[in-house]
């Protein structure tokens, strides 16, 4: 299996604070990978040198076998990675319909096209009844749809899932999960997800990388990196190891 | 093509907007020249705001610097015309390629360098300032004794030289406010509109989803100021004066975008209900300030703040969209706007 996705070496400063030191990982094509670890371990700064947000102090991140550290989040997005924000952006005073259509427009060749994309994405995360509402009035589960509808409209390669089951119900976030699993498994859509939900992760990843601290501490099955002391070291203390 | 046009608008409202063009067309054959002459004003204010409104209401991005396009449209057709006898409707061109480029500069330095919000502002009005210090020293162009050109013959009208009576005037703004009209409701229907209104709600989740937010930034800018120059082109043949000290003046370009935001922000419709509303009761006001005798220096800017502070109070959203409402024109979506409130 190839990697769709390399990630070598990067490092991120922010002045003197190292948000992520020297991480490598990567994921492979039609797999679905969690990047776990404990709050301000790195992981959305990792994201975001991924999606173009910021450009690396050094390392490479390679899609698709190019180069694509250093550039723009728009031209990343056009290179087939599609991303959702952690803290939702949703374009409030748009409609759901319109929101999807700006992405879809990303690989349509007009209008009406994109219109026809939104409407089927929209289908798929159930958020049809409110197509024609604002976003503004959604409540924060259905703006986390919201965020998933919009970078998939964008027909993405890979999917970069920036904590999209949070305050979700339990069954909600089972819905969600068996979207991914059969985008993953129909569409092959590459799917690379930072989540708190470890519900969600241990059904959904085929494979799972621990951050701390900006630094990879543990990477393999989701099995395997609950058993590791590493692991439970950051998440709970020394203590319970 | 007309289907295409016509596309997402009610057959109310495209009648309505029927009804109001047949009797934009006809009101001439009416009214005197004065109220024609309110009339260009109303309708100038109309097409000027609207191309305001591509910047501000749809990218989100404010100008307060709009004057600097109108005069330099005016200025550049009218040097084109006294001094060459180049047709305003060659000199047009020009004038839209100069305003086009001073946008292209203005917006290149901003969103380069990631000037925006009320910095992009400040940036706006420098400009127009710059203008209005440079042309007052440009002796070829009058300077600031003021440009001058040749006063119009009311026996015949020239449409050629866009020399004539008030009513030609009058056809000519109705035809650029209809043309101005239809182009931004074509834009805001197409990629390019949706990609504006992403940028102007959220331009990390717009970059995101793969909008080059430079570009489409800059083709705002460009297209709201090379239509606004014709606005300018308008104005000079129309008042055939024109001084740097007004037409650059930052009072002008606030002028220019009180239409838009008493009417609606981000409408169609929003600029030209705001631009009949301000300078109807403006005028209005005056009337009735003369025949009581009342000359008090300053009362429209009064009234333009009284306005301005009623709209902001009571109607946030401008005129337009309320009124849609009431004329039974809202869309789905201004209902569930209403309804998630």
């Amino acid at each position: 299996m190839t990697a769709l996705l390399e990630i070598d070496r990067i490092s991120k400063s922010f002045r003197g604070l190292r948000a992520v030191q020297e991480v490598s990982f990567q994921v492979p094509e039609g797999q679905v990978v969690g990047l776990i670890g404990p709050n301000g371990a790195g992981k959305t700064t990792c994201f975001n040198v991924i999606a173009g947000v910021y450009h690396p102090d050094g390392g490479e991140v390679r899609f698709a076998g190019r180069r694509i550290d250093g550039w723009r989040s728009d031209q990343v997005c056009r290179a087939g990675i599609g991303r959702t924000f952690q803290l939702v952006k949703p374009f409030a005073g748009l409609t759901v319909m319109e929101n999807v259509m700006v992405g879809a427009l990303n690989c349509s060749a007009g209008v009406r096209q994109a219109r026809r994309k939104a409407e089927s994405v929209i289908e798929q995360l159930g958020l049809a009844d409110r197509a024609l509402q604002m976003a503004s009035s959604l409540t924060l589960p259905d703006r986390k749809r919201l965020e998933v509808a919009r970078a998939l409209a964008t027909d993405p390669r890979l999917l970069l899932l920036d904590e999209v089951m949070a305050g979700l119900r339990p069954t909600e976030t089972d819905q969600m999960v068996a979207l991914f699993r059969e985008l993953n498994s129909k569409l092959g859509l590459t799917i690379l997800l930072i989540e708190h939900v470890m519900r969600a992760v241990m059904a959904l990843s085929a494979r799972v990388v621990v951050l701390h601290h900006g630094q990879v501490i543990s990477a393999g099955t989701p099995e395997a990196v609950t058993r590791d002391p590493a692991v439970l070291e950051c998440y709970l203390g020394a203590e319970a190891v | 093509m007309i289907a295409r046009l016509t596309e997402g608008v009610s057959q109310r409202g495209l009648m309505l907007l029927a009804a109001l063009l047949a009797a934009l067309l006809a009101l001439p054959l009416a009214v005197n020249d004065y109220l024609i002459t309110v009339l260009i004003l109303i309708l100038y204010f109309a097409y000027v705001g609207q191309a305001w409104n591509i910047m501000m209401g749809f990218a989100g991005q404010l100008s307060l610097g709009h004057a600097l396009y109108v005069g330099l449209g005016a200025y550049a057709a009218a040097a084109l015309y006294v001094h060459f006898g180049v047709s305003p409707w060659i000199g047009l061109w020009l004038s839209m390629a100069v305003a086009a480029v001073a946008g292209a500069v203005i917006g290149f330095l901003a969103f380069r360098f990631g000037v925006g919000g009320v910095y992009f502002a400040i940036l706006t009005i420098a400009f127009a300032e710059f203008a209005r210090i440079g042309f007052d020293h440009w002796s070829w162009l009058g300077g600031s004794a003021g440009f001058f050109l040749p006063v119009a013959n009311y026996a015949k009208n020239d449409i050629v030289s866009l020399r004539g009576s008030p009513t030609m005037f009058y056809y000519v703004v109705l035809g650029m406010t209809v043309a101005g009209f239809i182009l931004c409701h074509v834009l805001m229907r197409s990629r390019i509109g949706y990609y504006w209104l992403a940028i102007r709600e959220s331009p990390e989740a717009a970059q995101a989803l793969g909008i080059d937010i430079f570009r489409y930034k800059m083709l705002a800018v460009v297209i709201s100021a090379a239509m606004t120059s014709l606005g300018g082109v308008l104005f000079a043949f129309h008042y055939n004066n024109l001084f740097p000290e007004q037409i650059f003046h930052i009072s002008r370009s606030i002028e220019l975008i009180l239409g838009p935001i008493i009417g609606g922000i981000g409408t169609l419709v929003g600029p030209i209900v705001g631009a009949f509303l301000l300078t109807a009761l403006a005028e209005t006001l005056g009337e009735i300030m003369l025949l009581a005798g009342i000359d008090v220096p300053g009362i429209k800017q009064v009234f333009y703040g009284v306005c301005l502070l009623i709209v902001v109070v009571f109607l946030p959203d401008g005129v337009w969209p309320p009124l849609s409402r009431r004329l039974g024109l809202d869309d789905a979506k201004a209902k569930r706007r209403e309804g998630s409130k």
